[in-house]
Parts: structure tokens; C-alpha cells; sequence
């Protein structure tokens, strides 16, 4: 396991590398603030839950109000990160979640044990032990964090693109007509001009014609830059077909046919 | 290796689909229990989708699919790698009467650490008080504390009706809440390499021994020995367990003579502290019931040689209790 600037790298048992994004301190500081919240409102409840029953003794009432705040304080956290694997209203809310620092999964006593460090960590107030703890971390923790071996991650609601939305998998294709070239472009292609390139196809239909040929028009260039492919192969290609090509090329291997593209 | 992205991802799709599915459905029932043939099936996609990923790594051309590959990964690792031992259901009776005590038993000098320490504070404190009567209100900055012994006595012993009539429940309430807080702050303090723990204990120590001189000098030792000892017996090591926790965690972050990870240290010790930081609290929950129902009465309502008894045989029960109980 190794950290970079924002993110905890793991490598598993079978060599494969993921990375968990950390989550930032004002995220988890806006997070807190909702807990809090949620916590006085659950108090407000329980304490006029329990002033009902005062007619049967006050005293109890107050000792068992006193109690029940203190129980919610302390068991909040505990309760719902145990629950929610790891999160609480105020993380949810956020897309915050509590993972073992390691990637595996959280365990009972690492959830009690962050939380009843909160103790420490939110002195002397407004958790300033804990968030200049976490702010010089390289992972981001506080100290509850660092004894039970936690980190509080950034959840992203990732989505799978529809490469196969593109067709991608269309057998002709001119570009790779000049197989060399074709491989020189698939090694000189980035990951931002791809992105950029895969978005454009996507949305063609959301665009007008001028800005369509525009856009089209821009990207075919950056792609010609990279490698230049013979005219008798892409005079023929209008700008948007150049680009699909191209992003085919970089996204596939094998089993094109370089016949010239149908338009 | 070069990959043909288009065609990798008409194959895989259905297989992250289907892992995406049961990661979602283990996620939303806390309780959810995966059959065999489930388990077999989340581990078989979990190894396909890391080979995935592990193909896809090469192929930097597309980083999205990879980063949704990563996050998937991410979540059935976490499904499929245990994570220590398995855990056991939690049964609060034989945690109370054999993991505690043998938790306790097993950390005994990190305990005897934290009594030296109080035993400390508490020598420092009489000997202040001892040499300059007039430190007191330094000491103890507690306005309960500042009348003298004598007049504190006379007004106990001639007070007329309950003073707690009405609010013992609260009270008693108010003193565990805060004796748990002060304590779950003595053992969170570990975290500062035991520093903070330290100086919590000695500090109360040093308010212990003031008290009792005080007392002691003042006369008062029979109604300073009814006073403390019905909760005292229970609150002091109660505290002392809760420092215990703290230096287990210390010595967990320090680890002399260790030759593990500091991680896999504190892994190791998260469950004892655990059960130190629940037995404490089990034991101030008692405490601050004797104390607002039985420690602040005293004679003629309560008689001095009775609270005395009452304090030694929870002290003698205590002492068995943590050191016979949860022997096989």
C-alpha cells in the first residue's frame, strides 16, 4: 500500500493496483457539522419522548435523558458506520465512507475505536487535534483514524462508458489500411484526447451542424499532428469519420480491414 | 499487450454487471448472509474482474473504464479478503465475566504502570497539601472541596432531610457520564505515545492525595473512608483500567522490541482496548450508582463501619473478580 498526494494505492495478493481517493478535510469538517445536526435533532426527540413519562418521576426523566444523550453522542457514530458499512448520515451525504486503510473490510472494534477517539480528537474544540492531525497526514487521518487503521474516502459514482454505444467494432477502417502508421497513432494517442474524441461521438447529435464541423474539424487536426497518414487514404474522409477512425484505432486491435470507410 | 477494447468490453460487461449487483445487494442488508454457490460466484468475478483490470492497466488509452474497473475492484477486495480473524458473536454475558478479566490480566502491567502513576500523583499531592495547607485551593479547585474537613462533617452529619431527595437518578446519571467522558479521554490519550495518559493520572492522583490529607490532618479519617470508599473502590481502578487502555495503545505506537509494523501492532491490540474501554465503563456505571445512592449519606443515616464493610467487599470482590474470573 503506498499513498500519493490525495489517493492510497493497494496492491492485492494478485498484483493488481487500485487506488482509493482520500477524502479532503473541509469535506469531512461539512459531514461532521450534518452529524451534529442529526445528533441534536435525535436528542431533541428522545428528551420529549421522555418528558411524557415525567408524571411518573422527573428525576428518573432527567437521569434518563442524561443518559440517552451521552448513549447518542457516544453511539452515533459507532451505530450507523457499523451499519451503513462505514457511514453516517453527514458521510453519506457527502458520498463519504470509512474504509480499512488496507482495503479490506471494516471491523467492529476498528469503528468503536475511532469513534471513542473522538475524545481526544475534538479538543479543544471544533476538532482541532483531529483536523490538524488530518490535515498533516499523509492519508488524511485523524488520530482515531490512525489507531484503528482507518481512511475516510471520496466515494465516486463512476459510470461505465458505452464505448459500445460508438460501434466501435466496425471491420473497415482506412486508417488501418497503413498498419505502421495505425500503430504509431495508437502509441502517441492520449487518454485526454481519447476522452475528448469519445465525448464529441457521443454527443453529435446535441451539436448544430456549424458547431459539429467545428468541433470535428479541430479534433481530426490533432489526431493528423500526430501521425500523418497518406492523402489517397484520407481525402475522402470527412473530418467527423477521421475521428472515429482514429479513436477505433486507438481503442481496438486486430481484425480491422483497411478498406476505405463507408461515410 | 495490446487490447481490443471494444471486444474486451462486450465480454467482460456482463461479468461487472453481475459483480456491480451482488456488491450492491451485499451493501444495502448489513445482516445478508451469502450462501456457497453466492460466495464462490462473488470470488470467481472478483478474480475476473481484477485480471481485467490488471489487462486494462497496460492500455492507458481509455481511463475511464479503468477507473470504473478500479472502484469495482476496490469493493469486492474488500468482499473477498478477510480482514483478521473472523468476527464472533459478540455475547455481552461472557464477554463481561471472561474476556474482560483475562483482557485485564493479560495487559496487568500496563494497570500497574497506571496505579504506580496515581500512587505517584497521590504522594505528590498529600505532600503539597502536607508542607502548605494554603495550596488547597490550587490543588483543588473544586468549591465542594474548600470548607475544612471539620465544618465539611458537621454539616453532613446534622444536615436535616435528603439533600438529594428528587434528583439522585439525575445525579447518579451526571457522575457516570462524566467519570466515562474523563476516562475515555484517559485512555484516548494513549495516542499522544502515553503522554496525555500520564499526565491525566497523576493529576488525579495528586487531587486524591490532597483530599485524603486533608481529611486525614483534619480528624476526619472515618467519615473520608465512608465517603470514598463504597464508589472509590470501583471509580479509582475503574480510571486505572481506562490508563491501562491508554498504555496498551502507547505501546502499541512505540513498540519496543518489536519487530512488527506499528500497524499490525495496533491491529493486534484494537480489540483489548476495546473490551478495557467497555469494562471501564460497566464499572463507572456501578460506581455512580453507589455514589449518589449510597456514598453521600452519611451517619446518622448511614453508619461509617457499614459504608466502610460495603466498600471493603466490593474492593475484595473486585480483586477476585479480575483475577479468578475466566480461568478455565
Amino acid at each position: 500500500m503506498t499513498s500519493t498526494l490525495n489517493a492510497v494505492v493497494i496492491e492485492t495478493p494478485e498484483g493488481v493496483r487500485f487506488s482509493l481517493p482520500l477524502a479532503g478535510v473541509v469535506a469531512r469538517f461539512l459531514a461532521w457539522v450534518i452529524d451534529v445536526l442529526a445528533i441534536s435533532t435525535i436528542c431533541g426527540v428522545i428528551g420529549k419522548l421522555l418528558g411524557l413519562f415525567g408524571w411518573l418521576s422527573a428525576d428518573g426523566v432527567t437521569g434518563l435523558t442524561l443518559l440517552s444523550y451521552f448513549v447518542v453522542t457516544i453511539g452515533y457514530g459507532i451505530g450507523f458506520e457499523w451499519y451503513w458499512h462505514g457511514q453516517t448520515p453527514g458521510k453519506r451525504a457527502l458520498s463519504l465512507k470509512v474504509l480499512d486503510a488496507n482495503g479490506l473490510k471494516l471491523q467492529a472494534s476498528q469503528i468503536a475505536v475511532r469513534n471513542l477517539m473522538r475524545s481526544l480528537d475534538s479538543l479543544p474544540g471544533l476538532y482541532l487535534i483531529g483536523g490538524l492531525a488530518a490535515l498533516f497526514s499523509k492519508r488524511h487521518q485523524r488520530l482515531g483514524d490512525m489507531v484503528a487503521n482507518t481512511i475516510v474516502v471520496q466515494q465516486q459514482k463512476l459510470v461505465l462508458p458505452d464505448l459500445l454505444r460508438l460501434n466501435l467494432d466496425e471491420k473497415f477502417n482506412s486508417l488501418a489500411a497503413v498498419p505502421h502508421l495505425a500503430a504509431r497513432l495508437r502509441q502517441q494517442i492520449n487518454s485526454e484526447l481519447v476522452e475528448v474524441a469519445y465525448q464529441a461521438l457521443l454527443r453529435r447529435d446535441e451539436l448544430t451542424p456549424e458547431v459539429k464541423l467545428e468541433v470535428f474539424r479541430l479534433l481530426a487536426d490533432r489526431f493528423r499532428a500526430l501521425v500523418k497518414f497518406p492523402d489517397e487514404i484520407t481525402t475522402a474522409l470527412t473530418d467527423e469519420r477521421y475521428v472515429r477512425n482514429a479513436l477505433q484505432i486507438a481503442l481496438t486491435s486486430g481484425g480491422l480491414r483497411g478498406a476505405r470507410s463507408t461515410r | 499487450m495490446i487490447l481490443d477494447l471494444s471486444r474486451f468490453l462486450k465480454s467482460e460487461r456482463p461479468y461487472w454487471d453481475e459483480l456491480n449487483k451482488l456488491l450492491d445487494e451485499i451493501d444495502s442488508d448489513r445482516f445478508v448472509q451469502l450462501n456457497l454457490q453466492q460466495v464462490t460466484r462473488l470470488e470467481y468475478l472478483y478474480q475476473r474482474a481484477a485480471s481485467g483490470l490488471a489487462r486494462l492497466s497496460t492500455f492507458s488509452a481509455e481511463p475511464r473504464t479503468t477507473e470504473f474497473l478500479q472502484s469495482l475492484v476496490a469493493r469486492a477486495y474488500a468482499e473477498c479478503h478477510p480482514n483478521r480473524a473472523a468476527a464472533q458473536r459478540f455475547r455481552p454475558w461472557q464477554w463481561l465475566v471472561r474476556t474482560f478479566p483475562q483482557t485485564f490480566r493479560k495487559h496487568v502491567r500496563a494497570f500497574a504502570l497506571a496505579g504506580a502513576l496515581t500512587f505517584v500523583g497521590a504522594a505528590f499531592g498529600w505532600g503539597v497539601i502536607a508542607l502548605d495547607k494554603d495550596a488547597k485551593s490550587v490543588i483543588m479547585p473544586f468549591s465542594g472541596l474548600m470548607q475544612t474537613p471539620a465544618e465539611r462533617v458537621k454539616q453532613e452529619e446534622t444536615a436535616k432531610g435528603d439533600r438529594l431527595k428528587g434528583v439522585k437518578g439525575a445525579f447518579s446519571a451526571q457522575l457516570m457520564t462524566n467519570n466515562i467522558r474523563v476516562s475515555l479521554l484517559t485512555f484516548a490519550a494513549g495516542a499522544t505515545w502515553g503522554v496525555g495518559t500520564t499526565l491525566l493520572l497523576f493529576y488525579n492522583g495528586v487531587i486524591l492525595g490532597a483530599v485524603a490529607v486533608d481529611y486525614v490532618y483534619g480528624g476526619q479519617t472515618l467519615f473520608l473512608l465512608g465517603w470514598l470508599l463504597p464508589h472509590g473502590v470501583i471509580e479509582i481502578p475503574a480510571i486505572l483500567v481506562a490508563g491501562q487502555a491508554g498504555f496498551v495503545l502507547a505501546s502499541a505506537l512505540i513498540g519496543w522490541g518489536e519487530s512488527s509494523t506499528r500497524r499490525a501492532r495496533l491491529r493486534s491490540i484494537l480489540p483489548d482496548v476495546l473490551t478495557l474501554a467497555g469494562g471501564f465503563a460497566v464499572m463507572l456505571v456501578w460506581a455512580g450508582i453507589v455514589e449518589a445512592f449510597i456514598s453521600q449519606y452519611h451517619y446518622p443515616v448511614l453508619p461509617y463501619g457499614w459504608k466502610i464493610s460495603l466498600g471493603v467487599i466490593e474492593l475484595a470482590g473486585l480483586i477476585l473478580f479480575l483475577t479468578r474470573a475466566g480461568r478455565t
